[in-house]
């Protein structure tokens, strides 16, 4: 099996999935050309995380780790749960195959994109706040930040060229030594 | 556990009656096929009875079959042999989008040393239209490679027809027949190809036993430099237990296929008539006709392909996905794509090769495990929710 036992146990019987009806914050993150797509929403009490649903398209391992941040972001602050980074999410699975470690990264993003949401409405910004907060629905250039569609060899916001890493499939600069999502580095020949 | 085995298309079992052939050449009949005593003459016969067998299953001379050690080595020995033979007529090369990656990225690397490659578009069932292979073939172009089938959605390609249009081009022809040969009727001059990949595991024999057909008078570069073996095309010790696996399989083949195919339709015909009643949103891949007898492929919407896998591996099923995530590339199937099929309904992929122990039961099996499995990914998925939704609307 190419997934840890906490994984499969994950995958198997994913905690909280669905979807908070009148949550505080909700963030989704990716998109299907990027394989994954991920759904969190969030309910807030004094500034503690008290419940996270989820909803997840994508692979096993995606599904484990959204999970697994459901649950670790459960009784958290929200300091804490900012906190939660895609290595402590795959680091509590037992690891992840390096090609599924964009999967911890889509997870903490949710999570993260949600509590930003939420902020967002604290600040009473609602009007900006759908626009804003939600990274919905795009892959994102790993230098820049700027908006790709997935398939591009070229991020037209910072002006590099991209290739796909051989190793977990994200855009990375052509010829760069280090993946940026999965830490690949360049295969030795 | 019940254990119902529907991956045809990434192995089948090895037969017992090739894995009793095999045996004596772990075993006693170890020499080696190139020396001059009879330990090795002994090995040699065993090889050559095996290159009458697997010729005489495609129609061919022995003296045309290359022994190699994968479908993926024999593609790659065809284009960069039959390639650089040409290279002083011109550098050109035509494949279909649909290829296999052995086919696609070994047009890559001839890239490399300064070929060019155009690809064919196929229809949404995954058909090369060979009017399309006529208007890319140039001045410069040396080769076409088009396969036979389609592993991934079962598609058959009408080879002959496009086979016709490179000799009047005089163009070289190979096909990719790994997922055909042993399993639909093969025979290299009706088809009229220069060239033809096959692979055992496809067709009952051993992983690592595989071959190429050359037409005979056709210049092809060896592959591996070195000795003798497979006329010093492909040096290095002859494989003797995998060669004469894949004979014994070629000869199953000749007996069995028939009955093997007759048995298999009707079941894949059930999958493909029940599946998408049984659960909505789930759509037939590749040509409906025109299609392996063993294989029925689908597209579900709304769920990814791996977490189908592995929820269908818990109940005791192996079947596969061209899913961007059960491929280490994690990019959807470029086949799929290709197609026409978006990127989200090419990640839910599905693919039930039957094999010939596959019987009614486990085809039962499958209908009733099938449902529940995709709801339960379902309830996990954004996208079905969002669709649900907007249905109410």
């Amino acid at each position: 099996m190419i997934y840890s036992e906490k994984v499969m146990e994950h995958f198997q019987n994913p905690r909280n999935v669905g979807v908070i009806k009148d949550a505080d914050g909700v963030g989704k993150v990716g998109n299907p050309v990027c394989g994954d797509l991920m759904s969190f929403s969030i309910k807030v009490k004094d500034n503690r995380i008290v419940d996270v649903k989820f909803q997840t398209f994508g692979c096993g391992a995606a599904i484990a780790v959204s999970s697994m941040v459901s649950e670790m972001a459960i009784g958290k602050t929200i300091e804490e749960a900012m906190k939660i980074t895609n290595r402590s999410v795959a680091e509590e699975l037992g690891g992840l195959p390096k090609n599924k470690l964009h999967c911890s990264n889509l997870g903490a993003d949710a999570l993260h994109a949600a509590i930003k949401d939420y902020q967002e409405k604290q600040k009473a910004e609602k009007k900006n706040a759908s626009e804003k907060s939600a990274p919905a629905d795009k892959c994102y250039c790993p230098y820049c930040e700027g908006p790709l569609e997935g398939l591009e060899d070229y991020c037209s916001s910072c002006q590099i060229e991209l290739e796909d890493c051989p190793e977990c499939g994200k855009a990375k600069k052509k010829g760069a030594e280090k993946c940026p999502h999965c830490g690949a580095t360049k295969p030795r020949v | 556990m019940k254990r119902v085995y529907l991956d045809h298309i990434a192995s089948t079992p090895l037969h017992p009656e090739v894995f009793e052939a095999m045996l004596p050449h772990l075993k006693e009949n170890f020499g080696n096929p190139q020396s001059l005593h009879s330990v090795g003459q002994e090995a040699l016969r065993a090889v050559e009875e095996a290159r009458e067998k697997v010729a005489q299953l495609i129609h061919a001379q022995a003296s045309e079959v290359y022994f190699t050690s994968s479908g993926s080595e024999s593609n790659n020995f065809a284009l960069k042999g039959l390639a650089l033979a040409q290279r002083s007529r011109g550098t050109h090369i035509v494949l279909s989008a649909v290829e296999h990656q052995s086919v696609l990225h070994s047009a890559k690397s001839l890239d490399k040393l300064g070929f060019s490659t155009s690809l064919v578009p196929v229809d949404e069932w995954g058909m090369v239209d060979p009017e399309e292979v006529k208007k890319a073939i140039t001045k410069e172009t040396v080769l076409v490679s088009v396969m036979l089938a389609n592993s991934e959605v079962g598609t058959v390609q009408p080879v002959q027809e496009i086979a016709e249009v490179c000799r009047a081009s005089d163009v070289l022809f190979h096909t990719d027949a790994v997922a055909a040969v042993g399993n639909v009727p093969v025979n290299v001059s009706e088809l009229g190809v220069d060239a033809l990949s096959l692979a055992g595991n496809q067709f009952y024999g051993p992983k690592g036993s595989a071959a190429l057909f050359v037409k005979k008078g056709i210049r092809i570069l060896p592959f591996i430099d070195g000795g003798i073996q497979e006329g010093g095309r492909r040096a290095g010790t002859e494989d003797v237990p995998a060669i004469v696996g894949l004979g014994k399989a070629a000869e199953l083949a000749m007996r069995d296929m028939e009955k093997r195919a007759e048995a298999a339709r009707p079941f894949r015909d059930r999958l493909i008539q029940e599946l998408p009643q049984r659960v909505d949103h789930v759509f037939l891949t590749g040509h409906t006709e025109k299609r392996l007898s063993h294989h029925a492929s689908f597209c579900i919407e709304f769920i990814e392909g791996e977490a189908m896998l592995l929820n269908l591996d818990m109940q005791g099923i192996s079947a596969s996905s061209g899913s961007a995530c059960t491929s280490k590339a994690l990019k959807a199937s470029h086949v799929l794509l290709a197609m026409g099929i978006d990127h989200a309904l090419a990640q839910g992929s599905l693919v039930f090769s039957l094999i010939e122990d596959t019987t009614s039961e486990d085809i039962n099996y499958l209908l009733e495990v099938f449902p529940p499995v995709i709801e339960r990914l379902r309830k996990m998925s954004p996208l079905y929710t969002k669709y649900l939704e907007e249905r109410e609307k």
